[in-house]
């Protein structure tokens, strides 16, 4: 499974540099969005699969050997709020950068400096 | 009181001469100059313990790891130069409070003259390089400011930059060269360095270390090809010509190339360098000072010729070269102090400083003349003054010279020709002859600014006269600490019939047949200079450059093309290339496949947020960008869950919902897609893109198979219920052990809501 996580993973990332590449400002933001994504999923994968054992604390004894990992969860969870609060930012400048220059080129806004 | 304490005190005045000169008015220079005269004493005070044999170690601690201390080594040759610094220092300071009197910021140029006199100071008790180049750099700064003086003139802020430029980057070079020095010894302490001399020239660093050296104490003294910045340097004002541009700054390299003698020198390379560049410098100073009128340019070539002199002495080496580069090294500082201040006497009595409109200031200013003569008697080399013995030493030492004696003969009988040739010159043509029309009654200067050009040459008079009382006890101890094994050799003014005196007879009557014929030997120099010497230095440096702007703004424009998306590219590119040749270098990952671990439910995901990625790549249409973003989310949401993230899948839905309506509602305002991109860009950034996902994939599976440590979280897993209270781990992580994070996490949600609402807001404003 690691593998195919793995070519999902450097999917995600190859496709967000190939938008962040781009002239057109929302296709830049899906790139960091998707950057965001494959970030996430990175750390999360790279912290080891476990699977049906998520990291609550259970009065079975001996069961916290096998329980996922909580530290990379907490760090990825974190990860995702933020990358929410940076999204939602940039989507809103987006949208006052179209209203005020009447382009979504970011060429055209160097050129016009 | 020590060296250290000295220094911060002359520091310090530097810091409050700004506040406290216009309080103290005409007196300001006679004030300041209480603290150099203090240190004159106290250094003359050391001078009999120095003189048997004692030297002085002192020392501050700094940046202990590499060895880099704020030390003070104080031998006879510091003390000499010590001397030097602080006795032309108090005069100075007195002769400036009088002369710049009249000129707005005379605070500002006193910080700046006492910052320097502190940091030159500083240069020849360093007994530390590190040290050595921190006030190495700083007497290049104060000479900058002092320089540039008179900002307002263009050529003066064009003198000043160019002599920083090329001081500052002989100090660079300079820096390289100690640093490569301390590597064998493990120090950059001067005691230890010294104490081993041999050290470095058996190291392969030598080449290097000398070579670096040399351009630093080359740049600083004026040696060619960069003597040039040094009569550009005459913008200044004349106590600062007289100061930094004669008797002290100019004589750092010179100083240092004496330093570390011991230690750099004796061998054939040095001997060669030094001498080569020497003399050629002692020869061409003079050479081009020939033609020259204005009366600071004259004697601002000469010094180069002189500094010349002093670098050759230096490089010949032996036990007459030496005692001679000290006994001339003093010479000079006393006659050129008094010359430099004296022209700036005559300039602001008379108006002009051009030669050819100067003559008959004899009846107006005798004492002036009297003393401007009797320092001009010491620069021709003429008994009874100090300047005699100089040259005489230096003739001795010609004629001693191991190799070429004769062209080291000739470039001196030259030299001390034209010496002569200037003196008359200075002497006759400003003092006497024709009176021409000035534009000023020239009267005679005032006291303040003759004390000091009066005790310069008293002092080089005394010393010649009595030499073996006063000249001896002065530069013994400094030519032993510099040649060790050399005694000094006896000084008196009478040696008898020998070579050198016979030389000095034949370079009189030179000179003075040289004056005769004045008109023509200046015509033929200058002749000379027009065929061969047409470019002038000074404005090749400036066209190389202007050269040089030109190439950085271009290469600037080129890198920093304001293209977002090329910066990016660049760092794409360059990233996945290193790591790429990382992972080729690395062993290959051994990956097991085992089908029984890819559910059928989960793959499939797999597969739809791939397609989803590459339809959002490709895809023209926004909708099914919108579309592939929520695909993409949602599918990431089912893998935390498959992997036991269950809060992450919880807060993931909520973004996700969040996130995809957000990019509707901005999206609904933008316009269609247009192709702004040919399809080479396309494939160009497609091969970056592909780059960076592959090495990233490779970096999945290197991280995922690999376990480098411990991990740390069993401690939360013990701790989470029995000390926190709560079984949802990752809950309490965030809410407990890393509450402040979370906090910061909240802040930066706050304050991205903030922004958002006052773009929005701002947008209905303007509409309204």
């Amino acid at each position: 499974m690691l593998l195919l996580l793995a070519v999902v993973i450097g999917v995600l990332y190859g496709s967000a540099v190939y938008l962040l590449l781009r002239r057109n400002i929302f296709k830049l933001i899906l790139g960091l969005i998707f950057l965001g994504h494959a970030t996430n999923l990175l750390l999360f994968v790279a912290s080891g699969l476990t699977s049906g054992y998520p990291a609550f604390i259970r009065f079975i004894t001996g069961e916290s050997e096998s329980m996922a990992d909580p530290l990379p969860q907490a760090l990825i969870l974190t990860a995702i709020v933020i990358g929410l609060g940076v999204t939602a930012f940039a989507l809103v400048l987006v949208y006052r950068f179209y209203s005020v220059t009447k382009t979504v080129d970011l060429d055209e806004l160097s050129e016009n400096e | 009181m020590n060296t250290g304490l000295f220094i911060t005190l002359l520091l310090f005045l530097s810091f409050l001469a700004p506040f406290t000169r216009r309080y103290l008015r005409g007196a300001a220079g006679w004030i300041y100059a209480i603290l150099p005269l203090t240190g004159f004493i106290y250094y003359l005070g050391l001078l009999p313990a120095i003189n048997d044999g004692m030297v002085i170690l002192e020392s501050y601690r700094w940046i202990d790891v590499y060895g880099i201390n704020f030390s003070f080594y104080i031998d006879g040759f510091s003390i000499l130069f010590s001397l030097i610094v602080l006795g032309i220092g108090t005069f100075i300071l007195i002769y400036a409070g009088k002369y710049m009197q009249t000129y707005p910021m005379q605070g500002r140029f006193m910080a700046y003259l006492i910052l320097f006199m502190a940091s030159m100071q500083g240069v020849v008790v360093s007994g530390n390089l590190i040290t050595m180049f921190v006030f190495w750099e700083l007497t290049s700064i104060s000479s900058y400011m002092l320089i540039g003086y008179y900002h307002e003139k263009p050529e003066a802020r064009m003198a000043a930059l160019q002599a920083l430029l090329i001081t500052g980057f002989g100090g660079l070079a300079l820096l390289g060269g100690f640093i490569l020095l301390g590597i064998p010894y493990g120090t950059y302490e001067l005691s230890a360095i010294l104490a081993n001399p041999d050290l470095i020239k058996q190291s392969p660093l030598y080449l290097p270390a000398l070579i670096l050296i040399l351009i630093g104490a080359f740049t600083k003294s004026a040696q060619f090809p960069f003597h040039f910045w040094l009569p550009g340097a005459m913008a200044a004002p004349s106590p600062v010509s007289a100061f930094l541009h004669s008797a002290t700054m100019v004589k750092a390299g010179v100083f240092l190339l004496a330093r570390l003698s011991p230690v750099m020198g004796g061998t054939e390379l040095w001997h060669v360098l030094l001498t080569l560049f020497g003399g050629f410098t002692m020869v061409a100073g003079a050479w081009l000072s020939i033609t020259q009128t204005d009366l600071k340019r004259i004697l601002a070539y000469t010094t180069v010729s002189a500094l010349g002199t002093l670098v050759l002495l230096i490089g010949t080496g032996t036990q007459y070269a030496m005692n001679a580069a000290i006994i001339f090294l003093l010479v000079h500082a006393l006659y050129k102090g008094t010359l430099f201040l004296m022209a700036g006497n005559i300039e602001k009595v008379s108006g002009t400083r051009d030669i050819n409109m100067l003559g008959g200031l004899y009846k107006s200013m005798p004492v002036a003349a009297i003393i401007m003569t009797l320092a001009l008697v010491s620069m021709a080399g003429i008994p009874p003054m100090l300047g005699f013995i100089g040259k005489e030493l230096i003739y001795e030492s010609a004629v001693f010279a191991p190799t070429a004696k004769y062209l080291i003969l000739i470039a001196a009988f030259f030299t001390n020709t034209v010496l002569v040739f200037l003196s008359l010159r200075l002497s006759l043509d400003v003092f006497w002859g024709d009176r021409p029309q000035y534009g000023k009654r020239p009267y005679e200067p005032y006291f303040a600014l003759l004390v000091g050009p009066f005790l310069l040459m008293l002092g080089g008079l005394l010393l010649g006269l009595f030499p073996k009382i006063l000249a001896e006890p002065l530069t013994a101890s400094a030519i032993t600490s510099i040649s060790p094994g050399h005694d000094a050799v006896g000084l008196k003014l009478w040696h008898g019939i020998n070579t050198a005196l016979l030389l000095s007879i034949m370079t009189l009557i030179a000179g003075i047949m040289a004056y005769k014929y004045k008109v023509a030997f200046i015509a033929y120099s200058g002749g000379v200079n027009v065929r061969y010497f047409a470019r002038e230095f000074a404005k090749g440096f400036a066209s190389g450059m202007d050269a040089f702007l030109l190439y950085t703004k271009n290469q600037t424009k080129r890198i920093q093309h304001g293209y977002h998306r090329y910066y990016l590219m660049t760092v794409f590119a360059v990233a996945s290339v290193l790591v790429w040749v990382m992972i080729w270098r690395t062993d290959p990952i051994v990956l097991e496949l085992n089908f029984a671990d890819m559910p059928l439910n989960l793959v499939a995901v797999l597969v739809l947020i791939v397609a989803a990625a590459l339809s959002a790549v490709v895809s023209h249409s926004r909708v099914i960008a919108l579309i592939a973003m929520g695909v993409i989310g949602f599918g990431i949401t089912i893998i935390f869950i498959a992997y036991s993230g269950v809060d992450l899948a919880i807060t993931m839905v909520m973004v996700e919902v969040l996130m995809v309506i957000l990019a509707v509602a901005v999206l609904y305002h933008l316009p269609k897609y247009q192709k702004y991109s040919e399809t080479g860009d396309r494939m160009r950034d497609g091969l970056v893109a592909a780059l960076v996902g592959s090495f990233m994939m490779v970096l999945v599976l290197q991280a995922g198979t690999s376990q480098l440590g411990v991990p740390i979280s069993d401690f939360f897993k013990e701790t989470s219920y029995t000390e926190a209270f709560g079984r949802n781990i990752v809950n309490v992580i965030l809410v407990d052990y890393r509450a402040l994070d979370t906090l910061g996490e909240i802040t930066v949600i706050a304050i991205a809501a903030l922004g958002i609402f006052s773009m929005i807001k701002l947008t209905k404003k303007v509409k309204s």
